[in-house]
């Protein structure tokens, strides 16, 4: 093949005549391929952006065009009139407010509880474990990831039962179980996404050098302005790239809060209510752009950041 | 031991030492309580268990639906990661080599299945699928629904591989005459192949857990395994078979874990996530 190239250079028209014995076509696309860059790109961005850009966003684009389209009440079917009726229920109604606000704030709240247990635990594996214990811990923070979430999801429900373990163990410390509802929501859902959390900014924490906590410890520092000053400003694009799955994985949730949330209502329940029930998919539509105005804003703001190049 | 330990007071290490200690112990709890659970006799779990039994164990192995329903997920999660793994290296190669308008917009797009909410990209294209495509939801649909978001765990593990080896050796394969498809072969799918395997084990243990969009993508015929759990997790006669299964699925998942840690730099990809 290589004296093949050669000639190539030389007697195009022997190229040629070899090519069609041995593949030639390959070898001709991979020619023109190789002289025009563009149409390399092309090859390699088209199958990607057609299955996404084409069939991801076009589909996410038709469910929002079913948004501002009515439901005939009597036959269920969708009518194609164009208003914002569904935006307005939504807008009116004290019920979905409510709704919509609880789910942000369990959102919120899980993110902060992950960040608060995962950046000591991912602090102490990169920066102060062995590189043995830290192959270990890594492990052991992943393992959780690969059991079934549902099954998760139902130790936590099992757990916080009446007589159940966090009662068992909480009696000594004087702690009741919270029984099933937003709190064991918060405590399931952060439990469920802590991986996501601690793995980025534990690998955050490992790009930092350790000479620059020394030469901060040289010119001075204390434990405390080190943190503050130097490791903070590194793990933020970390914390930002771990908060987008926990923001968005609680977000969207609807599973998890029937399981311990008791008769509680997310967003995601009452897009699954519409869709299932009552389908009423237009109105499902309507419920649904609120996490993704939310997720939308979400992520233009941890661009800046320079998060998303570490999700 | 490490030399960076003297950034930190004795107390503050030993602080984060603790802290550390009782995360890990908040997180193996539940899954513990699992495994002892598929061995209480108990139907409905009492706590502490009074008696241990092999009775589970011994109806998970009869269970049909259990068994059909792994091997439906099974199924999925390798088709899914494999055009994954073909889709997310093309894009991961593009964005990496070539500078073009709109650069950031194809990145944020490859994000976007994981980053909305799982009901959102369900619902969105259980709508596609039906009234755009025509299409019955089943056994394709999923494989189709599954293989949009795990595109973005090949993505980040190829990409992240890609900055790191660099253009030479594959500039040096074409000098030498070799063609694009023949550098591919013997140059950048070598360099790449721990990603590949990374991204490749990532995408197929999210296909394999997911259910959400699942459910809004799988026909009334086809039960990926988490469907089949949340349909019988509240039966009284079927939970502890669901139990087995599960303390099944983490022994198991030693396996894959066991092939990253084997690779070399395969903590990009999982840490990327």
């Amino acid at each position: 093949m290589n004296s093949a190239a050669e000639g190539t250079a030389a007697r195009p028209h022997l190229l040629a005549r070899f090519g069609r014995a041995a593949g030639g076509l390959p070898r001709r696309v991979s020619t023109v391929l190789h002289r025009h860059p563009r149409l390399r790109l092309g090859f390699l961005l088209g199958p990607p952006m057609l299955w996404l850009g084409v069939a991801y966003l076009g589909a996410l684009g038709a469910l929002f065009i079913t948004a501002f389209w009515g439901q005939n009440p009597f036959t269920g079917d969708v009518v194609r009139e164009w208003n914002l009726d569904n935006f307005r229920t939504l807008w009116e109604s004290e019920v979905y407010r409510k709704i919509a606000f609880r789910t942000l704030g369990i959102a919120a709240l899980v993110t902060v509880v992950d960040i608060v247990i995962a950046f000591p635990v991912a602090l102490y594996m990169a920066k102060i474990a062995s590189p043995r214990l830290q192959r270990i811990l890594v492990i052991a923070v992943l393992t959780p990831l690969w059991a079934s979430y549902l099954v998760k999801a139902y130790a936590w429900r099992i757990m916080m039962s009446e007589g159940g373990i966090v009662d068992d163990l909480g009696g000594f410390l004087g702690l009741d179980t919270p029984g099933y509802g937003l709190a064991a929501t918060v405590i399931t859902l952060a439990y469920l996404w802590l991986p996501f959390m601690i793995l980025p900014i534990y690998a955050g924490l490992e790009r930092l050098p350790d000479s620059m906590l020394e030469a901060s410890m040289d010119l001075g520092a204390k434990t405390g302005p080190t943190l503050r000053r130097i490791v903070l400003p590194t793990v933020f694009p970390a914390v930002v790239a771990g908060s987008i799955f926990t923001f968005s994985l609680s977000l969207g949730d609807y599973i998890t809060v029937r399981i311990v949330g008791g008769a509680n209502q997310m967003l995601g329940n009452v897009v699954y209510d519409n869709v299932g029930a009552a389908n009423n998919l237009p109105f499902a539509a309507a419920v649904a752009t609120i996490p993704v105005v939310i997720m939308l804003v979400y992520l233009a703001a941890a661009r800046r950041t320079g998060a998303l190049e570490n999700v | 031991m490490r030399s960076t330990s003297t950034a930190m007071s004795p107390a503050f290490k030993m602080t984060l030492r603790v802290l550390t200690a009782l995360a890990l112990v908040v997180i193996y709890v539940p899954l513990l309580l699992v495994v002892v659970n598929s061995f209480n006799a108990s139907q409905t779990f009492a706590w502490p268990p009074s008696d241990l039994t092999l009775e589970w164990w011994r109806k998970a192995a009869d269970s049909e639906g259990a068994k059909d329903a792994i091997v439906t997920s099974v199924q999925v999660a390798l088709i899914a990661s494999a055009i994954s793994l073909v889709l997310g290296t093309m894009a991961a190669m593009a964005l990496q080599r070539y500078r073009f308008f709109g650069r950031d917009t194809v990145s944020l797009l490859i994000i976007l299945p994981i980053a909305l909410p799982g009901i959102v990209t369900g619902i969105a294209l259980n709508n596609a699928f039906r009234t755009v495509f025509g299409l019955d939801l089943g056994f394709l649909t999923i494989v189709v629904a599954h293989a949009t978001f795990c595109i973005v765990t090949v993505f980040n593990n190829v990409l992240a591989r890609l900055r790191r080896v660099g253009t030479n050796l594959e500039e040096a394969s074409a000098d030498l005459g070799a063609s694009t498809f023949t550098t591919f072969r013997l140059v950048t799918f070598p360099m790449m192949r721990s990603a590949l395997i990374a991204g490749g084990l990532l995408a197929f243990a999210l296909s394999f857990d997911e259910i959400i969009v699942t459910t809004f993508t799988a026909g009334p015929q086809e039960q990926t395994l988490p469907i089949w759990i949340f349909n019988n997790l509240f039966r009284p006669n079927q939970a502890p078979i669901v139990n087995v299964v599960a303390v099944v699925l983490i022994l198991l998942s030693v396996i894959p874990i066991w092939i990253s840690q084997k690779l070399a730099g395969a903590t990009d990809g999982l840490a990327g996530r």
